[in-house]
């Protein structure tokens, strides 16, 4: 079973750390990435520029229109994400804790939708 | 020969627990599970008039289960053609399948899991452990039975497709997990018990239905704070005559009439609390076990004038340290004024 981890922190937060204290959160990521790796729950992570780097498309009646943004004013942002394999939700839960980031923000666990194929595209 | 009234009572006592096997064998799957149930009863129906009650009639239902969802599921994965996207069918033979343990303590978890909102998780252990109807479930809560469906429906959807576990926490886990299974089962007394609102006939039901998953509770787990809830909720329910005057009115506790208090509920209760106060699997007695102890002293007391008003101000003192809030707080004070005067209390 997949789950993606959706991790949500303050860019302010991590922007008022000291070198010392996000080299040191950086560190932690580096040794979680590892050890799900190893772990094998590990399928694919990755960190994203901040939101204010963000553009958001939206295609209606033909038109698309391209935006700055998002400009939601909320206090916690999407920042990165890891997508795993996990067995069950209690397992999915127990890793997103792990994730360094659930200290000063919040992780959202998502299971993945599994469809199925139809017969005719195999 | 058995008569439909007979074998209608034994779905009341059994369905929780075959329907909580029944879970197991479809992966977690509930609608599935509740469908097969119901149809296990509607053989039973039409098979135990004619052939005679099977000697363990709860072997028998688990057994009709278990077999129409190996079945529904085979189908399934046939019509499919999809095998390996199917988890395995558990393949267990049908004596070891009605010798586990108990499936029902799985059903508490999953129903208590804290992915699921509190009020989806109150609505999910009434409707499957209680066997309350979605329409019965929307009546003592207040609200339509359209929005109580749609919780269940989310609810289930998301045990489902989340993959919430079905299973008995691990050891690390299951104190934390005990709780929140606990937390539900008082909401639902404390929905009976302290609202004024709504259907009077109901609320008496959901009292006596959270006291009957509180012995589940105590039965399954042999938690001694699962003992202290059991013993509050019978407490506090042995008065249920006395709360309320000829008129409907709320009577407070000293000027109720000891004498119309529930004696056997509360002997049930007292002997639960030695228990309750010295558990082995925490650093203390918990919040309802203490709260059990005082509402035993008030139990305990011949005349509201007789209240052991010194011990239940210390238990209240244990309460404030161990669990303070500010509720604890002024009925610790009270419990002090009582026993020493106003002065001693506002110090």
């Amino acid at each position: 079973m997949q789950y993606l981890l959706l991790i949500y922190d303050n860019e302010k937060v991590w922007a008022d750390m000291s070198p010392e204290e996000s080299g040191k959160l950086f560190g932690e990521y580096m040794q979680f990435s590892k050890e799900i790796r190893e772990s094998g729950h590990f399928i694919a992570g990755e960190a994203l520029q901040q939101v204010h780097t963000a553009t958001t498309v939206r295609s209606r009646n033909g038109k698309t229109t391209t935006t700055d943004g998002p400009f939601a004013e909320t206090r916690e942002q999407l920042g990165g994400f890891y997508m795993i394999n996990a067995k069950d939700l209690d397992e999915a839960t127990a890793i997103a804790a792990r994730i360094p980031s659930a200290k000063i923000g919040s992780i959202e666990v998502r299971p993945i939708q599994a469809f199925e194929q139809p017969a005719a595209m195999k | 020969m058995q008569s439909v009234a007979a074998i209608e009572t034994v779905f009341r006592q059994e369905r929780a627990r075959v329907l909580a096997t029944t879970i197991r064998v479809t992966n977690g799957d509930f609608d599935l599970a509740e469908e097969i149930v119901q149809e296990a009863f509607a053989a039973a129906l039409t098979r135990w008039p004619t052939e005679g009650t099977p000697a363990e009639p709860r072997a028998w239902l688990i057994s009709v289960a278990r077999n129409k969802a190996i079945d529904t599921i085979r189908r399934r994965v046939k019509l499919r053609a999809i095998v390996a996207a199917e988890d395995p069918v558990d393949t267990a033979d049908p004596a070891e399948l009605v010798a586990v343990p108990d499936d029902r303590l799985r059903l508490i978890f999953t129903c208590c899991h804290p992915a699921l909102a509190p009020e989806a998780q109150v609505a999910l252990t009434l409707r499957t452990l209680g066997g309350l109807t979605t329409e019965e479930i929307a009546r003592a809560f207040l609200s339509a039975p359209a929005t109580m469906a749609q919780r269940l429906v989310r609810a289930k959807s998301k045990i489902k497709e989340a993959r919430i576990p079905y299973e008995v926490p691990e050891a690390s886990q299951l104190a934390e997990r005990t709780d929140a299974a606990m937390a539900v089962v008082y909401l639902v007394f404390n929905e009976g018990y302290a609202a004024t609102a709504g259907d009077a006939w109901f609320r008496r039901d959901l009292c006596s239905e959270a006291i009957r998953l509180g012995r589940l509770l105590v039965e399954l787990t042999g938690d001694p704070e699962a003992k202290g809830l059991l013993a509050l909720m019978l407490l506090h329910d042995s008065r249920r005559d006395a709360r309320t005057d000829a008129a409907g009115d709320l009577v407070l506790l000293e000027d109720q009439d000891h004498a119309s208090w529930d004696r056997a509920q509360i002997e049930e209760a007292l002997a639960l609390v030695p228990d309750a106060l010295r558990p082995a699997n925490r650093p203390g007695p918990g919040p309802y076990s203490l709260q059990a102890a005082i509402a035993a002293l008030h139990a305990s007391a011949p005349r509201a004038g007789e209240t052991d008003w010194p011990q239940i101000a210390a238990l209240f003192g244990e309460l404030m340290r161990r669990h303070p809030s500010p509720v604890i707080a002024l009925n610790h004070a009270v419990a002090i004024a009582m026993w020493r005067g106003p002065a001693a209390a506002c110090r």
